[in-house]
């Protein structure tokens, strides 16, 4: 049996193949789908660029802390989610466990959504979309959008008098919005399926979009600070430290 | 079981400035959340040398 098993494949991490190199096809194989699709994937987001070891000194700031912390609240409300939708709204309602689990999903959210607009701000006051950068910054506006929708159906779920205030105004709201047809917020199993199912892998994946496309065109510089006022950024540039993402600013 | 520490059998309090209608809930959470954005950008971040 032991003579079947490629030694090659089996050398793991101490093993000297460029990651790079492997992706390459072998003579004769360029045109098959698979070896396209792998060699842009590699030439999009090589390893290094996929994880780097190291950022921009400019990115030594607690503004840019903030798009992470998002991100880890919205891990705490996926796993508190799944934990909730395994055992039921009887025991979320009745138990001190469930109770403390709904709460952690509550506050996750509201952590969320603290720090996204937080992040948000610092985007939009630094110009964030410059550099080539336009399709991240929009990603990042669709996935706020998405998740007001999720947390609002959220709310709906909570099977209590807020929910059925809740869902009475929005009927009316979204009836004279014109988008009345297409969703009905006093169906409480339509409104759970979206909070649950739908919603949540929307989010998910616009965020992992968001994520690939930061690592693809790295963290946006700052703007030039005016001449006698220097910073971190300054001293990191007069020390010729390299200050370059990919993308040029505009 | 803890009751809550804020006590919710009331109706909630609200600021009202012209047509501008907001609950102190939400006030708190936004003065919060530029209180903290100000303290990010003002706040030096300790690197510890992991960056180039």
């Amino acid at each position: 049996m032991s003579d079947m098993i490629d030694t090659e494949s089996t050398r793991g991490p101490t093993s000297s193949v460029d990651p790079v190199d492997s992706a390459r096809p072998a003579p004769g194989d360029e045109g098959m789908w698979t070896a396209r699709v792998r060699g842009a994937a590699v030439r999009a987001l090589p390893p290094g660029k996929l994880l780097p070891d190291r950022q921009p000194s400019y990115v030594a700031s607690w503004v840019y802390v903030f798009g992470i912390l998002s991100f880890s609240a919205f891990v705490v409300i996926l796993v508190t989610g799944v934990v909730l939708i395994l055992r039921g709204p009887s025991w979320w309602h009745e138990s001190r466990t469930g109770l403390f689990f709904n709460s952690i999903h509550l506050w996750g959210v509201e952590l969320f959504f603290f720090f996204m607009v937080l992040h948000l701000w610092g985007k939009f006051f630094m110009a964030a979309w410059r550099g080539k950068r336009a399709l991240t910054w929009m990603t990042g506006v669709v996935t706020f959008a998405v998740s007001i929708g999720a947390a609002f159906t959220g709310y709906l779920s909570q099977q209590n008098f807020d929910s059925q205030w809740i869902s009475t105004q929005a009927k009316d709201g979204l009836n004279a919005a014109g988008v009345g047809a297409f969703f009905n917020v006093l169906n409480f199993g339509q409104m759970l399926l979206w909070h649950v199912l739908l919603l949540p892998i929307a989010v998910g994946v616009l965020i992992g979009i968001h994520l690939l496309l930061v690592r693809r065109r790295g963290v946006v510089r700052p703007f030039p600070v005016p001449v006698g006022r220097h910073t971190s950024t300054d001293r990191a540039a007069a020390r010729g430290e390299a200050l370059s993402t990919e993308g040029a600013d505009r | 079981m803890l009751g809550a520490l804020v006590d919710l059998s009331h109706p909630g309090h609200y600021l009202h400035w012209g047509f501008i209608q907001l609950s102190v809930a939400n006030f708190v959470v936004i003065v919060l959340m530029i209180v903290v954005f100000v303290a990010a950008v003002a706040i030096p971040f300790r690197s510890g040398g992991r960056h180039r």
